[in-house]
Order: structure tokens, then C-alpha cells, then sequence
């Protein structure tokens, strides 16, 4: 436990110091680090988008077997990898937060959750449209859809919970509890959900052996992989931005930089 | 990749609804959780800015603490 | 350590005997679901031989959270729960004998019961043996996550829904591998390792869940 607590002290120090990386887990800096990021994430994000879309409509072929249809794998495949990507990263800051006690740990936390849940939703929206041309039904009990079906669940319940509880410390802190146990039951359910997929197999369609793809194809996933990416970022931390904002409405600082944000806003 | 027309490139096909429908219900809620933000943030902004007026006026005019 | 676990351990038996109305109602509430399943799939005897090991798991695990909203409860307001937690002996030892007590008397009552009803499903010999053995295995865990989230929980707003939102998903891998236990039984599949996940599962539940049960309670009474 002490050892926790020195190293709990340590941070706070590192916080306060103006050259550490540190002074990021204070809100203030925060703050005015995320103005900084949010626009060059969001920028990033929306010139990736313009390429990747551009690459997946224009540049990429027709898939030899599927035809035109296979085009939604540019969002789908995007929207899987980040939704689960997120919850870890929930999990993570959430561990972070419990450890270090920084408050912007856990606002991170929830800031990210309901993007989560958007990549989550549009996962299995463009699985049950990419299905029904391909295998003939919108839904199959394959592993990879069920396991996404109970990550979402996964999400709902981390966002019910988080609104549910008024005290911000106890949400945040069962947020957190709540994301490390997901977290942990996210390769058993995919674990258990492949063993049962297996045993079985009579509806269920094999996407593993999908043919190697081509090597514009993989670029163009990849560039729409890395636009998510940065959209996520750049929404996640705008979240949290303002999620800071309100927390520290009582503090000088936090109304000052709102009057100023209210001024630009008026000024342009 | 060539579509040769836009009727073609809008036909996908014709397997539109479904390539459609992926691109514009993600779309519509990336615009949707985009504008949310933005709205929400302003109000956020305004609140807290509204806060600090108020802080002001009570120290204005309460210079000491009403008894009970 | 061992003095406060076996103090716990009889405080909770003597409350659970007398609230043994509660334990009934949990446990009518299984007979009553099981019986509901026919009239909507019809008497098939076929159908229903096949669907009994799902229908009783299933069944089994609502019924399992149907009990979980008064693990806390009740400590939880008198206080109780306040003094556990400031005690000097580490939580998961009080908690344990807690979460053993409750597992005792919920679970196991519904295991054993788990063969009658599977009676009304005609189900084949083997079946009787090995369903309430899988449900044996498996319900620990549901009650350690089941705990975590009663935890979580506690004192919230429309609490025992939200508790069945967040501990539900997390149930799915516990129906998967009891369920298909039983079915290999029926079907004279080998089925040692879907009772050894059972059975690892519950341990490393009883390893982990205590710690992160007792961070969620020392949340809830702050």
C-alpha cells in the first residue's frame, strides 16, 4: 500500500512541475492542452476521411466475388478494431486513475465511452447490411458478431452505470471497476463464444478464410483505420475537455477560460 | 476504378442500399455525435461563464455570511 | 481471520434462515419460469429433451440474479456493512464467508432442485446426474460477478435493473460452457474440459472478484 501512496506523492509532484509530461493529469493543463490537440486531431481525422473515402470508392477494385458490397469492409473492419480498442483504453485509464488518483484519468475514461459505443453500433449496423448480401441474413450467430452484440452490451452497461451514480468520485471509481472487469471478461466471452460457434456450425458462415486481400485494398482500410483513430481522439478529448470545464466550474481559472471561449466565439 | 457514370457509381451494383446504407447511418451519427458536442460544450461554456458572474455579484454584495 | 470468517460465516447462515421466505421466492420462481418454457415452445417431447439443459441454465442463472440486489442490502443500511469495512482484517476475508453463505443458500438449493424440474422435460438419465454437477461448478460464478456488480450498484436508483444490464453479458461464457457440458453429456461427447473451465473459472473468480467487490462496497458507504 505505501509504495502506491509514494508513488501517488511522486505524481503529484511531477503534476506540478512545469516540464513533466505530468502536468497534463492537472485539469488546467489539460484543458489547455486538449485546445491545442482537439483541432489538429480533428483536421487529421477529416483529411484521412477525404483520402480513405476517395481511395474506397475511386482507387480500390471490385472484390472479384462480391462485387461492389465488399466496400462497406472500409468502415466495418475500421469500426471493429476501434470499438474494442476503446473499451482496453477505458480499462486503461480507468486503472490509471485508480492507481494515481488523477481525476483527468477517469474523465478520459468516460469521455471515451460513448464513442465506443458509436463504433460499436456502426460494427454491427454494417455487419447485418454487409451480411444479408453475402451470406443471405442480416444475422448470424457467428463468434465475431456475438462478441461484438455482447461488447455493446458491455458499453450500455458502463454508460448506465456512470449516469446512474450523482457522486462524480464514486462514478468515476465504479466506472473504473466496472471497465477492468469487462476488460478482463472481454477474451473470455470471445473465448467462450468461438467454443460455442464451433460445436454449432450449422447457420453460422466462416469470415476466416476470407482470400488474402489486395495490396490497395489493405492501404485503404488502413487509411480509414487511422482517420477513426483520429476522430476518436479528437471527439474523446473534446469530451473530456468540457467534461473538465464543468467539473471545475467553482475554480477561477475554469470561468475565465469559459468567458474566453465565449468571447472568441462572439469575436468571429 | 472506373464507374463509367455516376448512375453507375450510385447503383453500387446494385447492391446500393446496403453499401448506402453502411456509409450514411455512420455518417449521420458521427455528424450527430459531432454536432452534440458542439452544442453541449457552448452550453457547458455559458453555464460556467454565468458561474463566475454570479460569484462575482455575491462578492460584491455579501460581504459577510447571513446568520442563520 | 479464521475467527471472523466463521463468525460471519454463522451470522449469515442464521439471517438466511430466518429470511428463508426469500430463498423460497427464488427458488419458486425457477419452478415457475421452467414450467412457463413449455407452453411457449410447445410439448414436443423431443423438442424439449433437446432444450431442457438450456432452459434450466438459463432459468437457473435469472433466478441467481434475482437474488444478488439484497447480497448488501440489508448491511448496507443498518451499517453493518460500515464496520466490516473499517475492520483491521483484510475485506475479502469477511467477504468471502459472505459470498460462501449466500452461494449456499441460493445456489445450491436451486442445483438441487435443478433434476425435479428437469423431470418435466423427460430428459434422459445422464442428464439428471450432470446438470445439477454443472450448475454446482458454475453458479460460484455467477455469484462472485454477480457480487461485484450488487456492489457496484448498491443504493443507485432502479438498481436491479441496471445490475442485471451490467452482470448479464458477463454471464454468457458461464451459460456457454454449462450448457454444452450437459449437452455433450446427452450426447456421449467426452465433456471433462467444459467442467474443468467451469470449475478453473470459479477459482479464478474466488481469487479475483472479492478484491474488486470490496473497492466497488468501499465506494458505496463512502
Amino acid at each position: 500500500m505505501s509504495r502506491i501512496d509514494a508513488w501517488r506523492a511522486a505524481t503529484e509532484t511531477k503534476m506540478r512541475s512545469p516540464k513533466s509530461w505530468w502536468r497534463f493529469a492537472a485539469p488546467k493543463e489539460f484543458f489547455w492542452l486538449t485546445g491545442k490537440l482537439v483541432p489538429g486531431f480533428g483536421w487529421a481525422a477529416a483529411l484521412l476521411a477525404v483520402v480513405g473515402l476517395y481511395a474506397a470508392f475511386f482507387v480500390a477494385p471490385s472484390d472479384f466475388r462480391q462485387g461492389e458490397v465488399y466496400r462497406v469492409i472500409y468502415i466495418h473492419v475500421p469500426a471493429a478494431w476501434m470499438s474494442m480498442i476503446i473499451y482496453l483504453a477505458m480499462a486503461f485509464w480507468g486503472i490509471v486513475g485508480l492507481t494515481l488518483n488523477t481525476r483527468v484519468s477517469f474523465i478520459l475514461a468516460h469521455a471515451l465511452a460513448p464513442t465506443g459505443a458509436l463504433w460499436c453500433f456502426v460494427a454491427l449496423w454494417t455487419g447485418a447490411l454487409w451480411g444479408k448480401p453475402t451470406w443471405g441474413t442480416y444475422w448470424a450467430w457467428d463468434a465475431r458478431m456475438t462478441s461484438q452484440l455482447l461488447l455493446m452490451f458491455l458499453y450500455l452497461g458502463y454508460i448506465a452505470l456512470v449516469h446512474s451514480i450523482e457522486d462524480p468520485r464514486r462514478a468515476d471509481r465504479a466506472g473504473a471497476i466496472l471497465a477492468i472487469v469487462g476488460s478482463l471478461n472481454v477474451p473470455i466471452i470471445y473465448f467462450s463464444v468461438q467454443w460455442w460457434n464451433t460445436l454449432h456450425q450449422g447457420a453460422s458462415v466462416s469470415l476466416t478464410k476470407a482470400p488474402s486481400m489486395a495490396t490497395v485494398m489493405l492501404v485503404t482500410m488502413l487509411i480509414m483505420t487511422f482517420a477513426a483513430w483520429s476522430y476518436s481522439i479528437a471527439v474523446a478529448l473534446a469530451r473530456a475537455r468540457t467534461m473538465v470545464l464543468l467539473r471545475e466550474a467553482h475554480t477561477d481559472w475554469a470561468q475565465k477560460a469559459a468567458a474566453a471561449m465565449i468571447a472568441k466565439r462572439e469575436a468571429e | 476504378m472506373e464507374w463509367g457514370s455516376w448512375s453507375a457509381f450510385w447503383a453500387m451494383g446494385g447492391k446500393a442500399p446496403f453499401v448506402w446504407g453502411s456509409y450514411f447511418v455512420t455518417g449521420a451519427l458521427i455528424a450527430f455525435e459531432v454536432l452534440q458536442l458542439l452544442l453541449w460544450s457552448r452550453r457547458v461554456a455559458a453555464r460556467v461563464a454565468a458561474a463566475a458572474q454570479w460569484n462575482a455579484v455575491d462578492e460584491a454584495s455579501e460581504p459577510a455570511k447571513e446568520p442563520e | 481471520m479464521i475467527a471472523l470468517f466463521l463468525a460471519v460465516l454463522r451470522r449469515e447462515a442464521l439471517l438466511a434462515w430466518r429470511s428463508r421466505a426469500d430463498t423460497l421466492v427464488a427458488l419458486t420462481f425457477f419452478v415457475i419460469v421452467a414450467t412457463l418454457f413449455p407452453f411457449g415452445v410447445g410439448t414436443d417431447e423431443r423438442l424439449l429433451r433437446t432444450v431442457a439443459p438450456g432452459i434450466l441454465w438459463v432459468t437457473a442463472l435469472l433466478a441467481v440474479l434475482l437474488t444478488l440486489p439484497r447480497l448488501f442490502e440489508h448491511d448496507w443500511r443498518d451499517g453493518t456493512l460500515e464496520q466490516l469495512l473499517l475492520s483491521a482484517e483484510p475485506a475479502p476475508v469477511w467477504l468471502g464467508a459472505k459470498l460462501l453463505a449466500h452461494w449456499v443458500t441460493t445456489a445450491v438449493p436451486l442445483a438441487a432442485l435443478a433434476p425435479l424440474l428437469a423431470l418435466l422435460y423427460d430428459v434422459e438419465p445422464v442428464v439428471y446426474g450432470w446438470l445439477p454437477v454443472t450448475l454446482l461448478l458454475g453458479t460460484p460464478m455467477l455469484t462472485l460477478i454477480g457480487a461485484v456488480g450488487a456492489a457496484l450498484t448498491l443504493g443507485l436508483r432502479a438498481s436491479g435493473l441496471l445490475l442485471a444490464l451490467l452482470v448479464l453479458p458477463l454471464f454468457v461464457p458461464v451459460l456457454i460452457f454449462g450448457v454444452d457440458a450437459v449437452a455433450s453429456a446427452r450426447a456421449g461427447a467426452p465433456f471433462a474440459a467444459q467442467l474443468a473451465l467451469l470449475a478453473g473459472g470459479s477459482l479464478a473468480a474466488t481469487a479475483l472478484a472479492p478484491w474488486g467487490c470490496a473497492a466497488a462496497l468501499r465506494l458505496a458507504v463512502e
